[in-house]
């Protein structure tokens, strides 16, 4: 198949115009010895419906489809309204370029406006950008904007926050002369705040605080940001799971200063971990150091309202070396989707969504640890995700629930060795009370034998 | 056009002397290149400043420039006018648009700055280049 | 017109567009005591779901879209997005695998990236590649963080990155992340590297030179080879942006020229959509030398089991939260299976035929600053305009008007008042030809009536915007 729509006789009509003789022509700019002068070695060209035939196979191939997950771990099963994909699926949201022509992208500025917008009241922060990749990269911009900001070099990163997010933080500062410092997590699940305490000092520039931190607890923020404003550093909230900003206390009312995260909950599928969708906000004093797109309202000369991106001073393509971020393109699509299930759910679908997945996590934890061999690991507060520990090996768990078709949770042992006993399990709206009572039932044979 | 008491600088400052301290700001010809000044960053007050040194920076919706001290100083005053009202540079670059005073430090670093006439020659010399 | 009011002036108490089903298990009441929760979310929107579905319709008709028209803009290959592709990223098996899943169970899923690599490696000549970066200019910064754990391994990291002034802005910003200075190599009458220029910078503190091939003027830097040895005589190495392979495939390889990394942008040259800013997707190729570095996870395979390797005593780490942008790697490799070799080849040919059909046309009426020949896209200027006011953004407003999209305007910013264009090589003839007419009726206007295109555009959903205003005195969010 090929998506050319030049019939013969425009190209001849064409090469006549240009003045040569054959499209190979256009090409004697390039020097002959890197020529590759035959034809690539790749497979021959498919019809459409070969190429579906060969994903639909591929597809086939994972076997998610036969099993019930109770994995979370910074991605989450949700419902997706029927409207996010018809709505986002539209050619004129997703076949256009970044919206640098205001006055034919006003959809999509208009629509990346009211985003700003929501993400500002879920986190009561006062301005947030237009995305970021996703909620690793994010937290990583957002230590690199507090060391902009006052110029110190050390950042304090809790266990408690995703493995994942705390690789990219490590590979992203590593050149940049920033010491990255662990700080570790105590019997609650939370930061351990004397050993915070004892790491913070003149030259610290932010505490990262993730909550509902990777354990699924939720971290007393407010003090948190309490024990960083002390010693002048920022406080910087990560929330991977934006769910529980339909609940939860805001981060703008815990001192947080920036807040950043992963957005994939709000309407993004799985999808194997992207496209997903990293969000930020911050305090508006903060503006000129902040990342990303941002789209702001202004008027038209007949002084109608319209939407620009702007503050473009401090993006790549005008600063350059010194811009605040190299992020050009971001999740604009995936920013679109959160909007309209954003809005789709409103206030009282939020908060009731918010409510299903604490209330469904805490019955499953509730029920798991009452069972004989199983501990509830840590004593603090959870939202949708806990840990608990169990009599065998978390590996031995997993394989036997495999075998009834169900995957348990995330085995913690890759990423904390002590914690070869534990599972984390996440239990969300979509979460069915038979499953979650099956679980019980097969964990407690499964400990019993 | 371009005051006769100033001195000027390749970059497109200009400085104005009086007594001990020296006023700086950026020439029409800097103004009318970057277009419409939606925001200026300023230095603090107190901050030590070597000639060349970059004592802030200009930005217009599109560009971003770079302003330059001419003569070393302490930073004595900073125009905080602009931070609310920018525009004041376009409108007026050479005298409410001021943008820092300077205690000047060492008076002979201002003979190596053009007088108006070498700057406007300076400037002709630029169209040309166009 | 009636103007599309935000979602948030819509809104009234007690609508809602959702509804969940009802709790099924008992409510805990005593964690409502337990937890800090938050109280209703001021201002937030109620309103039904034809209201959403009706003001996002609305919206998006007030966007110009590659699925409307041609859209030229230079350096963004706004080609066709194929529907097929669409489809294949919706299959159910994909969107709901979970990426913590074990790999027996996302075999499938590991298969296309694995064979994503394997296609890419071919058309690029280059050894391994990741998907982990997001976009293009993520890919440019793992490109320059391998490059840099291999020159510290070597002993030196060095202190210099050269990158011709051509250059997109996210090379010299992604440089600056990864702990280099950029020194700006200037470009010769041609518009490509002076290579004269390019040996007086290059020593034993330049780490890498960052190449744009073709660059941004379309043209190829028909000495990259020389540029290449160069660098490589003195210990550096060489960094490809490949936004540009449009213009390349099936014709020449990056890793015949030699280019040591390069990145690739899946939502340019591979046709994924560009969604209005993205998901993108910007995998990053390599020669053996810098394979080790790249980040992990890598996905591999023994005969047809696929399995991941975390296990990389040299990487440089993660990137991204899981694999990268998994479904625009799985649209890109529909792309390349529905084209195939000489379907790949053919898409370079006629992107070049197209640009240089444009370029032809056009070249009496608008300015060519440099007149070497250009492949797949190619940069005119306002010069011959300026003389009646007219100025590159009102071309591009007026455009508008004439129911095209603008070209790229002001880069690269070698070129005054430039209008960079790419037209890519799905459009038809005809399409060509309605951009080349408006384009020309432009510059008969500029010379017989410029105050129409000051005052452009004239019909589109908004006029021309206060860029000014919203810059000085930004409103960044919706308040009551």
């Amino acid at each position: 198949m090929s998506y050319i729509a030049l019939s013969e006789k425009d190209k001849k009509e064409m090469l006549k115009a240009i003045g040569v003789s054959s499209p190979k022509k256009l090409f004697d700019c390039i020097p002959g010895d890197i020529k590759l002068n035959r034809d690539l070695k790749i497979p021959t060209a498919m019809s459409e419906p070969e190429v579906m035939g060969y994903f639909n196979e591929c597809a086939q191939k994972n076997k998610n489809s036969e099993y019930i997950s109770f994995q979370g771990a910074g991605a989450y099963r949700h419902y997706i309204p029927a409207a996010v994909d018809y709505l986002s699926s539209r050619g004129e949201f997703a076949s256009p370029y970044t919206p640098y022509q205001a006055e034919v992208s006003q959809g999509t500025l208009q629509s990346i406006f009211e985003f700003q917008t929501l993400i500002c009241q879920l986190t009561g922060m006062d301005i947030a950008n237009a995305s970021l990749y996703d909620g690793a990269s994010g937290a990583a911009e957002a230590v690199l904007m507090a060391m902009r900001i006052n110029r110190k070099s050390k950042v304090l990163v809790p266990k408690t926050l995703h493995p994942h997010y705390r690789q990219v933080i490590n590979t992203y500062t590593r050149n940049l002369g920033i010491s990255v410092r662990e700080i570790g997590y105590d019997e609650t699940g939370r930061i351990d705040t004397t050993e915070l305490e004892k790491n913070l000092d003149n030259n610290t520039s932010a505490v990262v605080c993730q909550t509902p931190n990777f354990f699924g607890v939720i971290e007393d923020l407010d003090k948190i940001s309490a024990y960083a404003h002390e010693n002048k550093a920022l406080s910087i909230a990560v929330l991977a799971e934006a769910s529980s900003l339909g609940l939860l206390k805001a981060p703008g009312e815990m001192g947080v200063d920036i807040a950043t995260g992963e957005a994939q909950s709000f309407g993004i599928p799985l999808s194997f971990g992207g496209p997903y969708l990293g969000f930020m906000a911050c305090s508006k004093e903060f503006v000129r150091q902040f990342p990303g797109r941002i789209s702001g309202e202004t008027n038209d000369i007949d002084g109608n309202r319209g939407f620009v991106l702007t503050l473009s001073t401090r993006e790549q393509h005008i600063r350059r070396e010194r811009a605040t971020s190299n992020i050009c393109t971001n999740q604009a699509l995936c920013a679109l989707r959160a909007t309209i299930f954003l809005e789709i759910l409103g206030q009282q679908g939020l908060r009731e969504w918010a409510r299903q997945n604490i209330q469904k996590a805490n019955y499953a934890y509730d029920l798991f640890k009452d069972i004989r061999g199983v501990k509830a690991f840590f004593s603090g507060e959870i939202y949708n995700e806990f840990v608990i520990k169990t009599g065998k090996k978390w590996k031995e768990v997993e394989s036997e629930f495999m075998r009834k078709n169900i995957i348990p949770g995330i085995s913690l042992e890759r990423f904390y060795p002590e914690l070869e006993h534990c599972g984390l399990v996440c239990v969300t709206e979509v979460s069915r009370k038979k499953d979650i009572d099956r679980f019980a039932e097969i964990l407690k044979g499964i400990l019993a034998g | 056009m371009y005051p006769e008491d100033f001195r000027y600088t390749k970059d497109h400052e200009w400085v104005k002397i009086e007594g001990d301290t020296a006023s700086v700001g950026i020439t029409d010809f800097a103004q009318s290149q970057l277009g419409d000044v939606v925001f200026v960053e300023l230095p603090e007050i107190g901050e030590e400043l070597k000639s060349h040194q970059t004592l802030g920076v200009v930005e217009s919706v599109k560009a971003v420039s770079d302003i330059y001290s001419p003569i070393s100083g302490e930073v004595t005053e900073v125009n905080e006018g602009l931070n609310d009202v920018p525009e004041i540079l376009n409108q007026d670059p050479h005298s409410k648009g001021w943008i820092i005073k300077l205690k000047i430090k060492d008076k002979s670093e201002l003979d190596e700055l053009m007088s108006a006439s070498e700057y406007e020659k300076y400037l002709e010399g630029l169209k040309d280049e166009e | 017109m009636i103007r599309e009011r935000l979602i948030f002036e819509i809104s009234d108490k007690g609508k809602n567009g959702f509804r969940f089903p009802k709790l099924d298990v008992p409510e805990n009441k005593s964690l409502n005591d337990r937890i800090p929760m938050r109280d209703s979310i001021k201002d937030f929107p109620q309103v039904s779901e034809v209201e959403v579905v009706r003001h996002f319709t609305r919206l998006s008709q007030t966007n110009y879209c590659v699925d409307k028209g041609i859209y030229p803009l230079g350096s963004c290959t706004m080609k066709y997005n194929p529907k097929i592709n669409e489809r294949i990223a919706q299959i159910e098996n994909f969107i709901t695998s979970h990426p913590f899943a074990d790999p027996e169970m996302s075999q499938g899923n590991l298969e296309v990236l694995k064979t994503l690599e394997d296609v890419l490696r071919e058309v690029t000549g280059m050894d391994a590649f990741t998907f982990q970066p997001a976009a293009g200019a993520q890919g440019e910064l793992v490109g320059m963080m391998l490059i840099r754990a291999c020159m510290e391994e070597r002993g030196d990291p060095r202190k210099f990155v050269l990158i011709p002034d051509s250059a997109h802005g996210t090379n010299p910003s992604s440089a600056h992340i990864c702990g280099y200075k950029v020194k700006e190599i200037k470009s010769n009458d041609s518009g490509t590297i002076d290579l004269d220029d390019l040996s007086n910078n290059m020593d034993k503190d330049v780490a890498a030179i960052m190449i744009t091939n073709p660059n941004t003027l379309g043209v190829f830097e028909n000495q990259i080879k020389e540029a290449s040895e160069v660098v490589h005589s003195k210990g550096g190495l060489v960094y490809m942006d490949g936004a540009n392979m449009n213009a390349l495939m099936g014709i020449c390889r990056p890793g015949d020229m030699g280019v040591d990394a390069i990145h690739l942008n899946l939502h340019k040259t591979f046709s994924t959509p560009h969604g209005g800013g993205g998901p993108g997707a910007g995998p990053v190729g390599v020669k053996k030398i810098l394979e080790p570095y790249l980040p992990v996870p890598r996905v591999k395979n023994k005969d047809d089991q696929y399995f991941i390797d975390e296990d990389c005593p040299k990487s440089i780490g993660r990137v991204h939260s899981f694999y990268g942008n998994f479904l625009v790697a799985v649209k890109a490799l529909a792309y390349i299976l529905s084209l195939g070799p000489e379907g790949l080849r053919e898409v370079s040919e006629t992107a070049v035929l197209n640009s240089n059909y444009i370029r032809k046309s056009l070249e009496k009426e608008y300015h060519l600053k440099y007149k070497t020949p250009t492949l797949h896209e190619c940069v005119f200027s306002d010069k011959y305009q300026k003389q009646y006011g007219v100025s590159n953004i009102d071309i591009a407003k007026r455009l508008i008007d004439l129911g095209v999209h603008p070209p790229t305007m002001s880069f690269p910013l070698i070129v005054h008042g430039a209008l960079m264009t790419e037209p890519t090589e799905t459009e038809s003839k005809a399409d060509l030809d309605s951009f080349i007419e408006a384009m020309k009726q432009i510059a008969e206007e500029a010379r017989e009536d410029p105050g129409i295109l000051k005052s452009a555009p004239h019909n589109s959903y908004v006029r021309r915007l206060d860029e000014t205003a919203a810059a000085r005195n930004p409103k960044l969010r919706w308040e009551p």
